[in-house]
């Protein structure tokens, strides 16, 4: 490299390798999601399991096709929407600690879900499984519903109080007064749908059902696409509103672009897997701590990557053999992000969302 | 009459307030901005300054009148159009870590730049064009976040010449700079106008700099219109005094500067003459020493041929090396005028 390549170049911190390591992390760890397991099957079984041959018990087919399998496509797209929304509710609110659980997002979604399942349903008598819950295409409009309310509302907050920390505050309390609504919901509710409710909110990557996949893998598409189609103007965004505004982008266009696209991506998430904790805020500062950049041309796709490994390795924790069958993923999120998020602080001793 | 670069017509800027009410800050507006001139906007805090850049900059609408580039109205063009006429430099510290200061100045590509901002070839020579214009090459690969502050306004000041307008406002570009950085910062403004005919307005609070540097000062002043003209007209038209003028400072037409009245504590003769005599003068002043005329005080100070002073009091007399000891003789004597009627 000549010298004056060297100068002038903008991300210099072989960010290709990197990229790469983390596709090959996807790989390991997606190969491990299936391979492991509260049933030990062989290697071997299940490569011919895969390759479409016949395995030596028919139950270890079931288990690698119809719970493995699924489960860790469903973990690698959440956890990919997580991070975006994430990064996308960081870079628009200005604040490092935005994501789809600190800003209430996850508990606007939460009460779409609770209203729909526990509160429509209620005069006609109907008892709902945790499977109706995940799958019913009416959940996932109510959660996007949710979603989307709460999204709003800071947004106008936002415009009103410049401030981050207000607006964090805010955050904070919407969500806890979301969760108070849900909790006097679910005290009017029947035993069998408050149950459903709260198996739900525990949330899970195993409920989604190839079926259910086959909406919930497109709709994250269309989120991460949309996301992708911002990162010029969410570059912008971080030098601030007006300096975006004076380099020709048009900042209410793309605000509630944001707002929609962030909002999309949580509910979708959220109604099928349940809240997941941690994981929006955590992957991008992941990633940009691996990137070393700002810049959302790389972060974007860092965080679609990193949020896919630490999903599939939460996953992969939570299901470890010993585990009894599975640990809550909430738990593992939350024990993974919260030193992440941490580590980041205390070695950069800042946090930022540039 | 040259072309303007920018006009405007009867524009009125200040805020709408919730509830329909409206705070007007400054109406009836017709300023004229010229190919390569830099203006400077003065006016104490609170006159609009901010406001009047807000608006001509499309951040923020005139409530009446309207901003023309040229022939086209600001407010028909699209946040694309002026991205390519007007760059700004805000106030505030923009907060960006893991930037380096070449990616910085590349955000002034933006708006040239194609779908995901990716950088061309001619882009990159632009920015690399800016940051030699700044001075700034050396810098290139530094992290944006490690600079000081006169480094990191001249980085906003590259991405702005590399955004290529012809029009730059720049909203107190000297504030928490020291003094030579901040005439770097107007030199370089002043050159970019000399080279590309691009035309300058800055808000300043820093008079002096505006005198030496503006070729026109635009006047701010609260429930007062805006005044603009040359920076020595508006001295010999006493629009400094008029404008910044207040019970404590009033503006000095001879040196181009402000004075305040310190409160009074006696009175001085002063004798002698070249560079000691000056700052002799300029210290009596500081502490409160009114400059008689030489024979009228009881106390007379001079300047001696081996640049000592020489403090006489009535009929004793004292030689001092330096002011500091001056000061330090005067402070024991008693030169206050009603105190001297007594004792003489």
């Amino acid at each position: 490299m000549t010298p004056a390549a060297a100068t002038y170049q903008i991300h210099p911190h072989n960010t290709a390798l990197k990229l790469l390591l983390l596709s090959l992390l996807i790989i390991i760890f997606f190969v491990l999601n299936i391979a492991t397991g509260s049933v030990m099957i062989p290697p071997g079984e299940i490569v011919r399991i895969l390759t479409g041959h016949a395995a030596a018990h028919p139950a270890w087919e079931g288990i690698v096709l119809n719970a493995r399998l699924p489960q860790a496509l469903t973990a690698m797209f959440a956890g990919a929407a997580l991070g975006i929304a994430g990064l996308i509710m960081q870079t628009l609110f200005r604040n490092p600690l935005a994501g789809p659980s600190v800003l209430g997002v996850s508990s606007g979604a939460s009460l779409g879900v609770a209203v729909m399942m526990l509160f429509l349903t209620m005069p006609a008598g109907k008892f709902i499984s945790i499977s109706h819950v995940t799958g019913n295409f009416g959940v996932v409009v109510a959660a996007f519903a949710g979603a989307f309310g709460v999204l709003l509302l800071i947004m106008a907050l936002a415009a009103r109080f410049r401030n981050p920390t207000i607006i964090l505050i805010i955050g904070i309390m919407i969500a806890y007064a979301v969760t108070a609504i849900v909790g006097i919901l679910q005290f009017y509710s029947l035993k069998e749908d408050l149950q459903a409710f709260v198996i739900w909110g525990l949330g899970s990557f195993a409920n989604v059902s190839w079926q259910q996949l086959a909406y919930f893998i497109p709709l994250l598409i269309i989120g991460i696409v949309l996301a992708l189609l911002m990162i010029k103007p969410l570059n912008a965004l971080l030098l601030g509103e007006n300096y975006a505004r004076n380099l020709g982008v048009n900042t209410r266009r793309i605000s509630l672009l944001a707002i929609f696209t962030s909002g999309l991506l949580i509910a979708v998430v959220t109604a099928y897997c349940g809240p997941i904790a941690f994981l929006g805020l955590a992957v991008p500062h992941f990633s940009r701590a691996l990137l070393r950049s700002s810049d959302h041309l790389l972060v974007m796709p860092g965080t679609l990557l990193s949020g896919m490994v630490l999903a599939l390795l939460c996953n992969l924790i939570a299901r470890l053999p010993g585990f009894d069958g599975a640990l809550p993923i909430n738990a593992i999120t939350s024990l993974i992000g919260a030193p992440v998020v941490v580590w980041i602080i205390l070695r950069r001793n800042q946090i930022s969302v540039s | 009459m040259r072309s303007a670069s920018l006009h405007t017509s009867d524009l009125a800027i200040g805020y709408n307030l919730s509830g329909g009410a409206v705070n007007l800050l400054h109406q009836h507006i017709n300023l004229q901005l010229h190919p390569g001139e830099v203006i400077c906007l003065l006016g104490p805090n609170g006159s609009g300054k901010s406001t009047l850049i807000r608006t001509l900059a499309g951040f923020q609408k005139p409530l009446a009148g309207k901003v023309f580039f040229g022939e086209d109205n600001f407010n028909n063009l699209t946040a694309g159009q002026l991205a390519r006429q007007v760059s700004v430099v805000l106030t505030g510290q923009v907060d960006i870590a893991n930037a380096n200061v070449f990616s910085m100045v590349a955000y002034g590509r933006t708006p040239y730049t194609g779908f995901i901002g990716r950088l061309r070839p001619e882009d990159r020579l632009i920015v690399n064009q800016a940051l030699e214009q700044v001075g700034i090459n050396n810098l290139a690969h530094r992290k944006f976040d490690e600079l000081s502050d006169g480094e990191k306004q001249k980085v906003m000041i590259a991405k702005s010449l590399a955004q290529q307008t012809p029009l730059i406002f720049l909203d107190e570009p000297t504030a928490f700079l020291d003094f030579p950085a901040r005439v770097e910062i107007l030199k370089l403004l002043r050159q970019a106008t000399r080279n590309s005919g691009k035309a300058i307005l800055l808000s300043t609070h820093d008079l002096n700099l505006a005198i030496r540097f503006a070729d026109s000062i635009w006047m701010m002043g609260k429930e007062k219109p805006i005044a603009t003209g040359t920076p020595e007209d508006m001295v010999l038209q006493g629009q400094f005094g008029n404008y910044f003028d207040n019970p404590q400072v009033t503006f000095d037409k001879l040196s181009g500067t402000f004075t305040f009245d310190a409160e009074q504590i006696g009175e001085v003769a002063v004798a002698g003459s070249g560079l000691h005599r000056v700052w002799l003068e300029k210290a009596l002043e500081r502490k409160g020493y009114r400059l008689m005329g030489e024979t009228k005080s009881g106390c007379r100070i001079s300047v001696s041929e081996n640049q000592h002073f020489v403090v006489n009091f009535i009929n004793k007399k004292w030689i001092a090396e330096d002011i500091a000891a001056v000061l330090e003789i005067l402070k024991k004597l008693d030169l206050s005028s009603e105190n001297r009627a007594t004792t003489t």
